[in-house]
């Protein structure tokens, strides 16, 4: 009798989670992480496939399965280098990439069963090497050349990361007080504490990356006077900037743009109000509107903030939600009200310049439009008016403009992005770009993606030129 | 780091500091602000930069203490240092020859509205000033202004000192042929003046400092109806064509965190007593 084949696991192992009830009056993680055996049970699941499909889903090309089966022999310092080979933000993306569009959408094991929880994974063993001190990878000999970094945003961070391995000497503008960019302003602390965001800059500057706050470029230094000292730069100056509707009523008070609410909250810490000194309302009927990631953290963050009910308000169908899985998940758990087909229409105020309600109107799907989705059309006498006291407008973000306006001879598209070509050069020798600023906004890991081939785009140029 | 290098008690409650800033003096330009933060819990405060001095490799602002924040910022020493300070933020005003220039300060606001009156001055305008403030102890800058003014008027609202309240603006803008009007002061001031100058169809330029976060532009706490269109006064402006700002929606925007204002008071009053 033949010995019978080992059976393969198709359920992945769950991640323990902080409970519903418990987490919607705190702000610490709602994902918990596996524990030791956990990880090593879920990394045995793994097909090892020679023609690993998952790696080609990777904006950065993390060696997945290389990674996972140092797991499995529980060598987790060396699985953690093996990810860092690639990724110089791995406890970052662990919990906030799109897994389920990008490595784990292509894992073999997906066709059968659950596909493997790589970005848990990456997690388990970026949190595990934190817990035991860095370990910085030995340097590049210095080749002289130095590099201005514009944006300590995901796309900035792993250019210098990258650039600085490679012997150069990288310098990061920041115009806020903290690095991070959108994972320290945009993303709550449940779904990524910031202190693995300063713990991952950090490691970034141990590398040899010089971080320099409170400089916001175009105002403190144009990108010409950049060029006077560094041999190139790189623009990743994100997508920033705030839309708003347009509607009647939207200045009114108790509507924020979801930039204002998360920054409050986030890098402000205004969670910690009065401790920190930064304000924030918030009422007890909330609406949100949008329904991307950005929504999913506004309404979440309303309702850890007291709010009583909060409702998300979105003009297309769920199909259409361009949101994390896990993270709708997450806020349907916890209560939040998601409202589809719903687009408001205008906000009406009481005599002190408040907004006591919204009207909206419904919506039904009509043909695909550019962006593929189906377009949504209102349905004439539709509209409704509800009862709300906080509006938060969570409907997307454009390309930060203050480095269009002050470069000269820097090309621009029709959207406000900044034109390169495919390594990320832009029109002006010696400067490239990378993350939202070029594409708009974006994910986390196709900014570092950028960010990555951009760097490697300057050492090409850095070795070619010559010493100035 | 930042340095205070000067720290002159102008009026009850309001205090020149002169902070090390040798980047954002070198670049700095009147009509531009700076946003600081005290420390690690700090809220991000913006103040309009009242000078310049490149040698030294300073700014000047002039801060009166309202709520927990500035009045935190009162108590600090010369020699002692806030934890950031970024800028120059917004656009720089437009400093040019347009004849004869009426400068309206209230209030803090006078010690910037200098800073544009000296440059106004610098290259040839007829510059009137008026510096105001609720009561004779709260007027500041009254020295300095008038170093720079070929003519200068000072009003309270109490008329404890010069006019009582800005009346007095309609005769002189019936006397002067004003070609320009900057207002920088309380909203109602900035308000009450566009309102003189509209029928005489002056252009008159208002600076907003609105509640703001980031100061760049990301936020759009600051946001301002200007001629029926949505504008952020930290990247837009902050200057603004004072016939064109819907004040009122200003005023009550200013009001948006008075509750918590008032909280984070009690908390540090309680937090000193507990000390």
């Amino acid at each position: 009798m033949s010995k019978p084949k080992p059976k393969i696991k198709k359920e992945a192992i769950i991640m323990p989670k902080q409970e519903p009830k418990d987490r919607i009056s705190n702000f610490e993680e709602v994902a918990l992480g596996y524990a030791e055996e956990q990880a090593v049970a879920e990394a045995e699941r793994c097909l090892q496939c020679a023609k690993a499909a998952c790696v080609e889903g990777c904006p950065v090309e993390v060696g997945i399965p290389a990674f996972i089966q140092l797991i499995r022999e529980r060598k987790f310092g060396e699985a953690i280098k093996k990810v860092k080979e690639k990724n110089s933000l791995p406890a970052v993306c662990g919990r906030v990439c799109p897994q389920e569009e990008q490595c784990q959408a292509r894992c073999t094991m997906g066709k059968v069963g659950d596909p493997i929880s790589i970005g848990r994974l990456e997690r388990f063993v970026a949190d595990w090497e934190r817990g035991q001190g860095y370990k910085v990878p030995q340097q590049s000999a210095s080749t002289g050349k130095r590099v201005a970094i514009v944006g300590a945003g995901p796309a900035g961070l792993t250019a210098a990361a990258d650039l600085a391995k490679l012997g150069h000497d990288a310098v990061i503008f920041e115009a806020l007080h903290k690095p991070g960019g959108v994972l320290i302003y945009g993303i709550p602390e449940f779904r990524l504490p910031k202190k693995i965001v300063e713990a991952e800059a950090e490691y970034i500057e141990k590398l040899g990356v010089t971080i320099k706050m409170n400089a916001m470029i175009g105002k403190l230094y144009t990108i010409k006077e950049l060029l006077e000292y560094f041999d190139a730069v790189f623009i990743g100056t994100g997508a920033g900037l705030p839309h708003f509707m347009r509607i009647p009523g939207e200045n009114l008070c108790g509507i924020y743009s979801a930039n204002e609410f998360l920054i409050r909250v986030n890098l402000m810490k205004a969670y910690d109000f009065p401790r920190s000194a930064t304000p924030i309302f918030v009422g007890e009927k909330v609406a949100v509107i949008g329904g991307g990631n950005t929504a999913m953290d506004s309404a979440r963050c309303a309702l850890r903030l007291g709010a009583k009910e909060v409702r998300i308000a979105y003009r297309r169908s769920r199909e259409e939600m361009p949101t994390r899985a896990e993270e709708v998940e997450n806020a349907e758990e916890e209560g939040i009200i998601l409202e589809f087909l719903t687009n408001p229409t205008r906000f009406i105020g009481n005599d002190r310049g408040w907004v006591k309600a919204m009207e909206c109107i419904r919506m039904r799907l009509g043909e695909p439009d550019a962006s593929g989705r189906r377009r949504p059309i209102p349905i004439e006498g539709s509209e409704f008016i509800t009862d709300i006291d906080t509006v938060i407008m969570a409907i997307g973000r454009t390309p930060n403009p203050i480095i269009q306006q002050t470069t000269e001879g820097l090309e621009v598209t029709k959207w406000g992005t900044i034109l390169v070509d495919e390594n990320g050069k832009t029109s002006i020798e010696g400067v490239y770009a990378g993350g939202d600023i070029v594409t708009g906004q974006a994910t986390v890991i196709s900014a570092m993606g950028a960010g990555k081939k951009a760097a490697e785009a300057i050492h090409q140029y850095l070795t070619k030129k010559r010493t100035k | 780091m930042h340095k205070i290098v000067t720290r002159r008690e102008l009026a009850p409650q309001t205090n020149l500091f002169e902070f090390s800033a040798e980047e954002v003096a070198a670049k700095t330009e009147p009509g531009q602000f700076v946003i600081l933060r005290i420390d690690e819990d700090g809220e991000r405060i913006p103040l309009t930069i009242a000078d310049a001095d490149v040698e030294k490799g300073t700014i000047t602002v002039v801060c009166h203490e309202v709520g927990k924040s500035t009045k935190q910022l009162g108590s600090f020493k010369e020699g002692e240092c806030i934890l950031d300070l970024l800028g120059p933020l917004g656009k720089p005003a437009e400093i040019k020859r347009f004849g004869t220039v009426l400068c309206v300060g209230g209030g803090v606001m006078a010690a910037p509205l200098h800073f544009q009156a000296k440059a106004f001055h610098q290259i040839g305008n007829r510059v009137i000033g008026v510096v105001g403030a609720r009561t004779e102890s709260h007027l500041i800058f009254e020295d300095e202004m008038r170093e720079v003014c070929d003519d200068l008027h000072v009003a309270t609202d109490d008329g404890t000192r010069g006019y009582k309240g800005l009346d007095f603006l309609k005769e002189l803008l019936k006397k002067s042929k004003v070609d320009r009007a900057i207002v920088m002061g309380p909203v109602v001031t900035m308000k009450i003046v566009s309102e003189l100058t509209r029928p005489l169809s002056i252009p008159t330029i208002v600076s907003l400092i609105p509640i703001m976060v980031d100061g760049m532009g990301m936020c759009g706490a600051c946001r301002v109806t200007v001629g029926g269109q949505t504008k952020f006064a930290c990247v837009d402006g902050p200057d603004f064509d004072g016939h064109q700002v819907d004040f009122d929606e200003l005023m009550a925007r200013l009001k948006m965190f008075t509750a918590q204002e008032k909280l984070a008071f009690v908390f540090q009053e309680e937090g000193k007593r507990s000390l």
